[in-house]
């Protein structure tokens, strides 16, 4: 079958893909643009290490098609620093320890970005059900829990 | 298992008083930046040009002759570059070598990575195929035609033990049993470990409790599925990138099975997405570098999330009889076992170390514990964080547990009572060392957790564990580069964050700032044999061989000092990162930073560089133990952990937050374990829950912070008295929350995991039997 040509925006950029349809998002950002941050844990939408903004929508990418994404805006991990300034999550992330092997922690400071961006002060049962699509098999979540909420502090300046 | 034979050269423990910069803070890792941008690279995120995609054609059946595969239609097919299948393998013979914490047979080996004779298995490799695209690679599968000749299958070890189970294996003759069976049966091996004489300990006990219990298989469930990238030269030269626990490792069994030279494989360890034992075994590795060798082009293979629950993994289920004897004071007399662990399609489960650690918290005369390795239409199990241990501990102590009210003494203290020390005598053999276990059951018993109130339906339990801990061969570089910062060059790939805890013990060695310190895990052409990270060994054993490399640094550096100074060597003393002549007669001079030797050491006999290459000896057990309390639902059966405090033994915490985090991390696993976690099979043989939604591992609404304290009792066979800590954490958990679940319930569960319906069959048994 033919290719789809797709225009898109993806971390702020104009970006132009040719992709299979069967090709998820996931696969367009990995295997065709090389922006390999977003990492695939399942491909079914369970494990959320695949975690990205779609129009400001937290989505996994492995569940959404790289056929639609025209007219869309992406962002994903890799533009979550600006420049050699660190999101005070991903900051956080590593004062706390909040990563053993790494391989959830793009997609958990995505998808903990989507929550404190939405609600600057949440409860650590607010942020412990946010990130329940998120599955870390590391850390028991303890300290990821506390570095989001550290973070939160952190930039409301408390 | 750690064999305390041979002390390694002068790197005994220095003693707590000397003034640590480094060793006990908390820097960030140096990983930390990469890992939370998205730079880092893992298993899947290797891409080279030309690459093609491998995939793996898997045995519908749980058990099936395989008569004959004809892969001509998918050879045929535009874009297939290469089809592996059994005749691509030569047959190996049966011999056990070392790998991790378990013993491998190549002759299982070669099967489990391409079937032979026999589909072993749901999910058992039959074919592989490489070809230009995912699409042609899926579509040539299809084009393969096996002929299986489906076989009666046997999923549980019970029923694989009886005398008519389906045979698997048409050789297999129980070792370990006298005399030798005549016929062939499921039971690979028998072992027993004996101390004293439990007959007479159960005639002096005032109670005796025995309980049989059952535990579901259960899998790593790293978030990161298999992956690699091979690249085989026209003149056979390879080169693999992997995520695995040990490089060196793989690159053994992939020249092994592929009958190539070691010299003329190069494998590098990617980032890696978690193993927890999962990854010390090749699954995917031989089969890349296979295709690769036939295409002669990159071949790049990925497992999906079916394929890492059908075909990896997991540790074994068991069932087991635990007895356990005492006076009426608390002293236990007696304790016996009987475990039949399931080892998957091929031997080797981990039902020895599940034996040997059964009863190793307490000090006991009598001890009889007996274990069979039982094989099954299951997926071979892997090595699971301490290995064996959870299972055969968590049913000796729920045993303690009911022994303990029983004899109406506080269960902590009951343990306190029969608890090994130094000095005691495991019942598999060896003396202990300084150990913790005393420690951590005082400090649990003065933990504040311990004397909060609880609510209705709420309970609280108890539970210790134990696990031998591993050293082994390993290297490591350590250069001084020409403006006096360092590059560490390691061999164990770093799972959780050792870079930190290594590169912090480089620091405080030479005296020198932590971030002065830049590591790599080395791939296997640049650095000696290094045995896998497993058997929490790579902060224990690596830190051995960085000591020992920085200190040979410091030689040379003292060396260099005392050529410019014109004075003998052993007038020269390393001190605050300083060269210093040693003493008032060894003359005045300005001490040398390690910044001002390197600079000139080009004019003092060329670069600096240190190095070890050792077999890290004197790996000490850790001890730990763990207080949870739990609140039953009883209109659903839900158990919810609402507070959990690991205590245990680290010896000494390199970097708190990381002991910290293993802590956590096990304890989580083990909720897991304890309340969810389970493979579930059809009458089919076929497993129905090969996926994240089904196969459900705790999330972070499921639990609550996790409580540490690390309690430090120093090994004396480390200089900073460091104990290996990453598998312990894993062993309490199931015993211990089974345990608050009878404290709130008056129902002891002797089955894991104890998910809703199952407590709620209990609870509503016991409304009707009210
Ligand atoms: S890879 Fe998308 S949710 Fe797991
Ligand atoms: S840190 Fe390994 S899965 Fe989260």
């Amino acid at each position: 079958m033919a290719k789809i040509h797709v225009s898109t925006t993806i971390n702020g950029d104009a970006v132009e893909f040719l992709c299979e349809p069967e090709e998820t998002l996931l696969d367009v950002l990995r295997d065709g643009l090389g922006l390999t941050g977003s990492k695939e844990g399942c491909s079914s939408g369970d494990c959320g290490a695949c975690s990205v903004l779609l129009d400001g929508r937290l989505v996994c990418a492995c569940l959404v098609m790289g056929a639609e994404l025209g007219g869309c805006e992406v962002e994903t991990i890799e533009a979550m620093a600006h420049g050699d300034v660190l999101h005070p999550l991903q900051s956080k992330f590593i004062e706390h320890a909040a990563l053993q092997c790494g391989v959830c922690t793009p997609g958990i400071l995505v998808a903990a970005k989507a929550l404190l961006d939405k609600n600057p002060d949440p409860s650590e049962t607010e942020v412990r059900y946010w990130l329940a699509g998120n599955l870390c098999r590391c850390t028991g979540y303890d300290k990821i829990v506390r570095a989001v909420l550290d973070a939160a502090a952190d930039m409301r300046g408390s | 298992m750690a064999k305390d034979t041979d002390t390694g050269a002068d790197t005994g423990y220095m003693g707590g008083d000397k003034e640590l910069k480094w060793v006990g803070t908390r820097p960030p890792r140096p990983d930390g930046v990469d890992k939370v941008t998205g730079r880092a690279k893992f298993g899947a995120d290797f891409y080279v040009p030309g690459m093609l995609i491998g995939k793996v054609l898997r045995s519908p059946h749980p058990h099936a002759l395989i008569k004959s595969i004809d892969t001509s239609k998918a050879e045929a097919l535009t874009g297939v570059k290469a089809v592996l299948t059994r005749d691509d393998f030569g047959d190996r013979s049966s011999e056990f070598v070392p790998a991790g914490e378990m013993m491998v047979n190549y002759r299982d080996i070669v099967r489990n990575v391409m079937a032979r004779e026999k589909a072993l298995y749901e999910g058992h490799a039959v074919a592989a195929v490489a070809a230009t695209s995912n699409a042609i690679a899926k579509q040539a599968l299809k084009l393969i035609e096996v002929d299986y000749e489906p076989l009666p299958h046997v999923i549980d070890a019970v029923e694989a033990m009886k005398p008519d189970a389906p045979l698997l294996h048409e050789d297999m003759i129980t070792d370990g049993v006298e005399p030798a069976p005549t016929k062939p049966s499921n039971v690979a091996k028998r072992v027993e470990f004996t101390i004293g004489d439990v007959e007479a300990g159960f005639a002096a006990a005032d109670v005796v409790i025995e309980r049989a219990f059952d535990t579901s298989p259960v899998h790593q469930a790293y978030i990161e599925p298999h992956a690699c990238v091979a690249s085989v030269s026209e003149d056979g030269q390879a080169e693999l990138w992997t995520t695995t626990q040990g490089h060196y490792v793989a690159r053994a069994h992939c020249a092994r099975l592929l009958d190539m030279d070691i010299s003329k494989i190069r494998v590098t360890a990617s980032e890696i997405g978690g193993g927890f034992g999962g990854k010390t075994v090749v699954y995917l590795e031989p089969l890349a570098l296979g295709l690769s060798r036939k295409a002669c082009q990159p071949v790049k293979m990925v497992m999906s999330r079916d394929e890492v629950f059908r075909a990896s993994g997991p540790t074994s289920g068991a069932h087991m009889k635990i007895k356990v004897g005492a006076t009426k004071d608390g002293k236990i007399t007696a304790g016996q076992a009987e475990l039949i662990y399931q080892a998957g399609a091929f031997q080797g489960s981990p039902v020895q170390p599940g034996a040997m650690c059964a009863f190793a918290p307490y000090d006991l005369e009598n001890v009889k514990v007996v274990g069979w390795d039982v094989v099954t239409n299951r997926p071979k199990v892997a090595a699971y964080r301490a290995p064996g241990a959870p299972i055969s501990e968590y049913a000796v102590e729920c045993v303690i547990d009911e022994l303990a009210k029983r004899l109406g003494i506080d269960p902590i203290d009951l343990r306190l009572a029969n608890a090994a020390k130094e000095g005691t005598r495991a019942a598999y053999g060896p003396k202990f060392g300084p150990i913790g276990l005393v420690e951590s059951l005082e400090q649990a018993k003065a933990h504040p957790h311990y004397q909060a109130p609880l609510g209705p339906n709420q309970g609280r339990g108890v539970a210790s564990g134990f696990w031998f801990n591993i050293g082994g061969e390993t290297c490591a570089s350590l250069i001084v580069n020409e403006d006096g910062t360092a590059a560490l060059t390691l061999g164990t790939p770093d799972i959780g964050g050792s870079r930190a805890s290594l590169c912090m013990m480089a620091a405080e060695e030479l005296g020198i700032e932590y971030d002065r310190v830049r590591p790599i895990i080395a791939d296997t052409a640049s650095l000696g044999y290094t045995f896998l990270t497993g058997g929490s060994r790579a902060t224990f054993s690596s830190g051995l061989a960085v000591i020992e490399a920085a200190r040979d640094v410091v030689r040379q550096l003292c060396e260099r000092a005392a050529k410019i100074w014109e004075i003998p060597t052993d007038a020269v003393e390393w001190a605050d990162g300083t060269a210093k002549p040693a003493g008032a007669n060894a003359g005045d001079f300005e001490p040398m930073s390690l910044a001002a030797i390197a600079a000139i050491a080009g004019k003092t006999g060329g670069p600096v560089v240190g190095h070890a290459q050792i077999n890290a000896q004197g790996a000490a057990p850790s001890f730990g133990t763990h207080l949870v309390d739990v609140e039953v639902d009883r209109e659903t059966g839900r158990v919810t952990v609402l507070r959990y405090t690991v205590l245990q033994d680290a010896g000494k915490a390199i970097h708190p937050a990381y002991v910290e985090g293993q802590f956590q991390g096990g304890a989580v696993q083990g909720i897991g374990w304890a309340l969810n976690e389970e493979y579930i099979y059809g009458p089919d043989g076929k497993l129905e829950n090969a996926g994240f939604l089904d196969y459900r591992i705790p999330v972070a609404s499921d639990v609550p912070m996790i409580d540490t304290v690390i309690v430090e009792v120093p090994n004396p066979r480390h200089p900073y008295g460091v104990r290996g800590v990453g598998e312990t954490p894993i062993i309490p958990p199931m015993a211990a929350i089974a345990n608050a679940i009878e404290n709130a319930l008056g129902i002891r569960f002797t089955e894991l995991p104890m998910s809703p319906p199952r407590v709620l069959k209990a609870i509503d048994e016991m409304a009707a039997a009210e």
